[in-house]
């Protein structure tokens, strides 16, 4: 019934036609639902069975764990903040729970899964508006098609964002992501950052206060005049005390996830399943996931055999860095982004390993920053190019030495 | 050894003349179109760096200084020639630059050709003026200033090579008609810039 409808009204899209101007949105539209009878024809990409699209879609689906979590964690947080004392906000999502008589309990799942997506998808909504209003102009004035990747933008995002973020900033920070970060330069897979990252650090580094360190838990405390709860993330509590910070934590709660955090970020259970899909179905790097792993355990190790007397972050252990923060996510959905990682095998080798260096490196160096994996992978991506250009170039010496090419 | 370690790290990362100061940015924009020829101009801005600044060095402490002439003789002593500092370092850089110029054209014409104007250029590019002058002000001593103007040099030259290589890649890109050629240069500048970010605030 669908394929007939869009059947009947194709004519009008067309070159020609009456909507012929609107023709991206349409095929946008079309392919959604149905495989083209076409493949990828774009430069830069490889051509085969699996189109941009479907591949897309298989990142989103690896993604649903970590979306659930990011439901079910940030209505969890609000829900034990509310349970120590603190009131609900006053807010409506607060007067929607009480609308569907749902209990502020942590230990109602539905609740929490329920309170959270309160949250959660407001901040989805807004990113996909804004997006897709931006993809489909440039889709438009420039006359190629809408790029699929945003579904993968659009998806990584808000998972990025802390929770209590206020909606007009998604609206500027995804504008400024896709636009700056990728649009000018022609689309998917022509971009040298990656889009939701540089969207969120345009948020970290505009507005601090919001994105870093303390997290927004969506509870108002029992004084007046503040808004909202503010809990420090356990990794900007281990730059004060060290792994002391984690006393009250245990190590299985930090990896299924269940602590304050970003959105998305928490879980590196949901992340883990996500990174094996990724791999099973070879969207994914496997060699960039292992790289990281082994930059971040071999730097870890290392600034655990330096010590520092003043510096209590050097103690942390790298299965503590792999748990909190953004670690799990950012190696599993961000350094493996095929256009702006490394794209020889070597070259993401080398790329993935000096990920893993800087993210523990920033962490525990810098005092800035408590967490360095967005930044780390940000900075990669910007020598990712030349990492593959001496890659190649080794490459060709050596075939020519084996030619003797004169 | 360690204090030299760190004063190189943060000249190379976290006070990156190109991505932090936005120093020597006209040939960091123009010759950036090549890997090769962008290594080559990095190589060269290394090379006067590491030569310019601790040269320029000995001149502040033993020329212009206040009382820096007194070991002529003491009579001298209540001199302070410091507002010659500009032309002195020009001067040095100069014929630095010089220097640089015929070792190229004598053992690597190829390099000398490829950088064309953009040799005698470095003369006037500020990153190089910036490293001497950064020199005084922070008050370095010779071997922290050979440290210095080494690694300066170096985090200039890493910046112009990965711009190079990005620009590289991106002949593959569809960029409006409006912003090819310089005006997407600048914006991949911008948020080269960004990633550098991830360094600020390293205190060493």
């Amino acid at each position: 019934m669908l394929r007939s409808l869009l059947d009947r009204v194709e004519p009008a899209f067309r070159p020609g036609g009456r909507l012929a101007r609107l023709h991206p949105l349409f095929e946008a539209l079309d392919t959604i639902f149905y495989t083209p009878g076409h493949v990828t024809a774009g430069p830069s990409h490889v051509r085969d069975g699996a189109d941009l699209k479907r591949i897309m879609i298989l990142v989103v689906v690896s993604l649903a764990g970590t979306i659930a979590m990011a439901m079910y964690n940030t209505g969890l947080q609000a829900h034990r903040a509310i349970e120590a004392g603190a009131a609900p906000r006053d807010a409506w999502q607060t007067g929607a729970m009480l609308w569907l008589g749902l209990p502020f309990a942590s230990g109602d799942w539905v609740a929490c899964s329920v309170h959270g997506a309160l949250y959660f998808l407001p901040v989805m909504i807004v990113t996909y508006a804004v997006g897709g209003f931006w993809e489909g102009l440039f889709a438009q004035v420039r006359g190629h098609e809408i790029n699929e990747g945003f579904a993968v933008t659009g998806m990584l995002i808000p998972l990025t964002l802390p929770a209590g973020i206020p909606l007009w900033q998604v609206a500027a920070g995804t504008t400024f992501g896709v636009v700056i970060g990728k649009e000018i330069f022609g689309g998917t897979g022509m971009n040298f950052l990656n889009p939701a990252l540089t969207a969120r650090a345009f948020l970290f580094f505009a507005y601090p206060a919001e994105m870093s360190g303390n997290v927004w838990v969506a509870a108002a405390p029992a004084a007046a005049g503040v808004d909202a709860v503010i809990g420090a993330t356990y990794l900007a509590g281990a730059a004060e005390q060290g792994t002391a910070a984690f006393s009250g934590l245990s190590w299985w709660e930090a990896f299924v996830g269940t602590v304050p955090g970003s959105m998305g970020e928490t879980s590196a259970l949901a992340c883990l399943a996500g990174a094996l899909l990724l791999v099973v179905t070879g969207v994914g790097s496997w060699r960039i996931m292992a790289a990281v792993t082994l930059g971040t355990v071999v730097t870890a190790l290392a600034l655990n055999a330096i010590g520092s007397a003043t510096n209590p972050l050097f103690g942390v252990p790298f299965w503590w860095h792999m748990v909190l923060g953004g670690w799990a996510f950012g190696t599993a959905f961000m350094a493996t982004d095929p256009v702006t990682a490394a794209q020889t095998d070597t070259g993401r080798w080398i790329f993935g390993a000096l990920v893993g260096v800087f993210a523990v490196l920033i962490r525990v160096v810098n005092p800035a920053y408590p967490e360095g994996m967005m930044l780390a992978i940000l900075l990669m991506n910007v020598f990712a190019p030349t990492i593959d250009y001496f890659v190649v170039r080794r490459n060709i010496r050596r075939r020519q030495v084996r030619a003797a090419v004169p | 050894m360690e204090h030299y370690l760190s004063l190189a790290v943060r000249a190379i990362f976290v006070e990156n003349m190109a991505l932090a100061f936005f120093l020597g940015m006209c040939s960091f924009l123009a010759v950036s179109k090549s890997v090769d020829t962008a290594l080559g101009l990095g190589l060269a801005v290394i090379v006067v760096q590491a030569i310019t600044v601790p040269l320029n060095n000995l001149l502040h402490h033993h020329l212009l200084e206040q009382g820096a002439l007194a070991w002529i003789s003491p009579a001298l002593a209540g001199y302070d020639l410091t507002f010659l500092g500009f032309l002195t370092y020009i001067g040095t850089i100069a014929a630095a630059v010089q220097i640089v110029e015929m070792t190229l054209d004598r053992y690597a014409p190829g390099l000398y050709t490829t950088l064309g104007i953009f040799l005698p250029l470095i003369a006037v590019n500020c990153a190089i003026l910036g490293g001497s002058l950064f020199m005084v002000e922070r008050a370095y001593t010779l071997a922290e200033s050979a440290v210095f103007g080494f690694a300066s040099g170096l985090g200039w030259a890493l910046a112009i090579v990965a711009l190079a290589a990005i620009r590289e890649r991106m002949r593959y890109s569809n960029v409006p008609d409006g912003l090819r050629g310089l005006g997407i240069t600048f914006i991949i500048t911008g948020l080269m810039a960004v990633g550098f970010m991830a360094f600020a605030g390293i205190r060493l």
